[in-house]
């Protein structure tokens, strides 16, 4: 039951998009959902990934990634034709699509690859859709033509003014929320402390606002309690409730602390990888 | 007692038997056998098994304890019924074969039972010589028993026959012990049986949960690879719910009957302030990162990492509360402590799991339950606020219930904390099977051949009884496959 990769590429620095063969997912799932992927055997490290497109015709989902720790990193290395041993979903509780007459899609960084099946979805709902991608730098843009095409508004950001407007995406999202009408919705992700600002902003205008965290997991079926949040004052696991929130109720401070808890392991895991792939020559 | 001394022991008894003089005193006289185990300082530091099993001599000793009684309460005590002063016979007579055949019979797992069952709720408890002794720690051991023709019987054990194909298609939901059996017992009748399962690895709590030092994987894996010699197809990474539905899988894939056994996955949390802190985790979390991807061995081969504890508070005091506080030992805390409300007679976690964690420094910190966990600034959990208990008036079930004693907060310092208060349901079956009824507490409901509320849709295990056994799990998964080989014959083809 391996999952063959039909297509890669980067997309930019540390960014990578992949076209892969699950014929039974690509047809049940629904935008919000994700999977879980492990890339060897029991060994290895199960990751959570966002399905960003599929083609139930010819049986395969999409996924676009960052490379920041060891797996997303061995996921960047497999070519076209490799296998991928473990991949399991679709899981999460779709997203709730509907008309809001208008609504604002934020996403940061990677954020914008979760973000587009959604804004997609909302647009083929009827809604107007305003989208803000944000990125640090012109060479980690990605998705702006797919967002284009299914925006009535786009607006990009870069936080060290490379390309297109400098500023965080927090600027452009209030001046979008204090126009008349203001958004139906909200719609952000992106990194946590992004998404926290965010709901900030979107709390102040009133604007209803949806959230996709991103936690830690283990199985996703709601069996160990590790991707929990608290969401007013209560835990939610992000992998059955989730992962979509009402970003105005969510406990950004402590997810984001909850998120650093295997830093140093995570470290040496990365570093043993690299270390490894220098020896057997991956990195010319 | 040396290997010398129970071999001259066995024999004598076996002469005086041939004699036709062997009486009950004998039998009684006979010492009960420990389990030859590994050494508390020694297994602290590895993951292999504790129990170490039973010599053919021990064995031996041990079945010859057995007094044959005619009313065999041994059997009223056990939930699947196996004959065991008919296995015990066989084992007394050096028959391993038969006692073999004579568990499975009634049980598909006896290696896996012979290791996990509460023995001393059970079939020990009623054991006429633990009565007679009024000590049930001097019953017969069946368990070890059990375990002894089991482990033996392994090899050569062939796979069941397979009745020819009857042309219907069955579908068994969740790989646990209930699963298994359902699977085995189905594809004996012929049916076309496929097994899927939500993780990469099939076995349910028995691969992730129960821990290698109390249930070598092996052992699992090889009775999974029964069920596919068998011809049972097994499909791993599948979510029935999300990938397909119950409904999907029996109006769009062809299943003519599905067997849903996906046990009670979700963890309870205690619900006081600091749950949510860095370092709190439920046991299910804990002990899958330990055993589904050897988090034991991060940095040598395993990618998934784990807390490096020096200071771990388990709360609870069943076989997950052991299993998570043992655990923790092993990956090399300095200190674990068990808070449990209650005393230790009221642990509802087997006996043998309970001493083992004594042995190995678990310090039990009974009638205490905690109140809060405090946390630093970096929201990493430091401590652990408890409130002493004392046991108060009997109530009406005649036990006595702890009652908190005011003011009695006081602080034990830790940097982990592990949730081990129990599970419910998960509710994904639920969410997305809207036909099925289950109770106030998420539980599937089902008649008394396991049949739920939809036609061709059966449960058993967790799912149904809420935090059970796999001997439970196991007896379900057997009348779910009954019900299921009956009503597929009864139906018109
Ligand atoms: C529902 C969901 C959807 C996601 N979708 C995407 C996506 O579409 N594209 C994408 O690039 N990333 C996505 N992520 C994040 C992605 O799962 C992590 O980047 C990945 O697990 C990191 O693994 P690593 O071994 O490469 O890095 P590590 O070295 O393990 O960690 C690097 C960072 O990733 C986070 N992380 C580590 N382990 C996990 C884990 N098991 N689950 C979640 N985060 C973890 C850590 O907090 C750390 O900040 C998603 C996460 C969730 C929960
Ligand atoms: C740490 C621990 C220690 C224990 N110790 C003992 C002991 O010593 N003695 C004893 O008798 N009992 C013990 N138990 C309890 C015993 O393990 C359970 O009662 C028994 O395993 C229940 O069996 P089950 O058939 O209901 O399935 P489970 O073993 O619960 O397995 C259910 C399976 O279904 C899968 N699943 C869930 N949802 C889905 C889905 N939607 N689609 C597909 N698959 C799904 C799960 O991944 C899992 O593999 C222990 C439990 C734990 C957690
Ligand atoms: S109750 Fe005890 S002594 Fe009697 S038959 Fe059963 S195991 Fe033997
Ligand atoms: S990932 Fe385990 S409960 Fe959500």
């Amino acid at each position: 039951m391996a999952h063959r990769i039909a297509g890669k590429k980067e997309l930019g620095p540390d960014v990578f998009w992949a076209r892969i063969e699950a014929p039974l997912i690509a047809k049940a799932r629904q935008p919000g959902q994700f999977i879980i992927l492990s890339i060897n055997n029991d060994y290895s490290e199960r990751i959570p990934l966002t399905i960003a497109g599929a083609d139930p015709s010819d049986g395969t989902i999409e996924l676009i990634w960052q490379r920041v720790g060891k797996t997303t990193a061995e996921l960047a290395d497999l070519a076209e034709g490799d296998e991928i041993a473990n991949i399991s979903g679709p899981l999460g509780t779709p997203t709730h699509i509907a008309n809001f007459a208008s609504v604002i899609c934020v996403g940061g960084g990677i954020g914008a690859a979760p973000l587009l099946p959604i804004a997609t979805a909302l647009k083929s709902a009827g809604n107007r859709v305003v989208s803000i991608l944000g990125f640090r730098s012109k060479d980690r843009l990605i998705l702006e033509e797919e967002f284009a095409r299914i925006s009535d508004e786009l607006i990009v950001t870069t936080d060290d003014g490379s390309y297109a407007r400098k500023a965080l995406v927090t600027e452009p999202l209030a001046e979008v929320c204090g126009r008349d009408p203001k958004p139906g919705h909200a719609f952000i992700i992106g990194p946590t402390i992004m998404m926290k600002f965010c709901c900030g902003v979107t709390r102040k205008f009133d604007v209803p606002t949806q959230v996709s965290l991103n936690t830690i997991m283990i199985d996703g079926t709601g069996m160990c309690g590790g991707c929990r949040v608290e969401v007013d004052g209560k835990p939610k696991f992000v992998c059955v409730d989730g992962p979509e929130f009402d970003g105005h109720r969510v406990n950004f401070d402590l997810m984001i602390k909850r998120m650093n808890a295997y830093k140093p392991q995570e470290q040496q895991a990365h570093e043993q990888y690299e270390q490894h792939r220098c020896r057997i020559g991956l990195d010319e | 007692m040396t290997h010398e001394q129970r071999q001259e022991l066995l024999e004598s008894l076996l002469a005086k038997q041939k004699a036709g003089a062997l009486k009950p005193r004998d039998r009684f006289d006979i010492p009960p056998q420990d389990m030859p185990e590994q050494d508390a300082a020694v297994r602290r530091r590895n993951v292999h098994e504790v129990a170490l099993g039973y010599t053919e001599t021990q064995a031996r000793l041990e079945a010859m304890r057995c007094l044959q009684c005619k009313t065999a309460p041994c059997v009223r005590g056990c939930p699947v019924r196996i004959r065991i002063p008919d296995f015990v016979a066989a084992i007394a007579e050096g028959q391993y074969g038969r006692a073999l055949d004579i568990i499975k019979e009634n049980s598909l797992l006896p290696a896996v039972c012979g290791r996990v069952c509460p023995q001393e709720v059970q079939c020990q408890e009623t054991c006429t010589v633990g009565l007679r002794f009024k000590d049930v720690s001097k019953a017969v051991s069946i368990g070890r028993l059990e375990r002894f023709v089991a482990d033996l019987g392994h090899n050569g054990a062939a796979a069941p026959a397979v009745a020819p194909p009857t042309g219907k298609k069955i579908a068994i939901v969740g790989s646990g012990p209930g699963g298994i059996v359902a699977a085995a017992d189905t594809r004996r009748a012929g049916h076309d049986v496929t097994v899927f399962e939500a993780f990469h690895k099939p076995g349910g709590v028995m691969v992730y949960g129960i821990p290698e030092f109390r249930l070598p994987k092996a052992i699992v894996h090889d009775e999974i690879e029964t069920l596919k010699t068998m011809g049972v197809r097994i499909v791993p990474n599948f979510i029935v719910g999300r990938t397909r539905t119950i409904e999907q899988l029996m109006t769009e894939d062809g299943f003519d009957a599905v067997y849903i056994g996906v046990g009670a996955g979700l963890p309870s949390f205690m619900g006081i302030e600091g749950e949510s802190l860095v370092g709190v985790y439920s046991a299910n979390e804990y002990l899958t990162r330990a055993n589904l991807m050897k988090a034991y061995s991060f940095g040598s081969g395993a990618d998934t990492p784990i807390a490096v504890s020096r200071r771990v508070a388990v709360v609870g005091g069943g076989n997950v509360a052991m299993d998570a506080a043992r655990t923790a030992v092993r990956l090399g805390a300095e200190k674990v402590y068990l808070i449990y409300r209650r005393t230790e007679k009221e642990m509802p976690a087997r006996v043998e799991e309970v001493h083992h964690a004594q042995q190995e420094g678990i310090e039990f910190h009974l009638l205490q339950s905690p109140i809060r966990i405090v946390g630093d600034e970096n929201s990493r959990a430091t401590a652990i606020e408890c409130l002493r208990y004392e046991l108060g008036e009997p109530d009406d079930s005649g036990r006595r219930r702890p009652v908190a004693i005011a003011g009695s907060e006081f602080r034990i310092d830790i940097d982990t904390v592990i949730i081990a208060i129990g599970n419910q349901a998960n509710p994904l079956i639920r969410q997305t099977t809207l036909s099925l009824e289950f109770n106030k507490w998420g539980n599937l409901v089902v008649d008394e051949n396991c049949r739920t509320t939809m036609p061709g849709v059966y449960a058993g295990g967790d799912i149904v009884l809420g935090a059970a056994t796999v001997i439970l799990a196991m007896g379900q998964g057997r009348i779910a496959a009954a019900a299921i080989n009956s009503d597929l014959a009864d139906e018109p083809q």
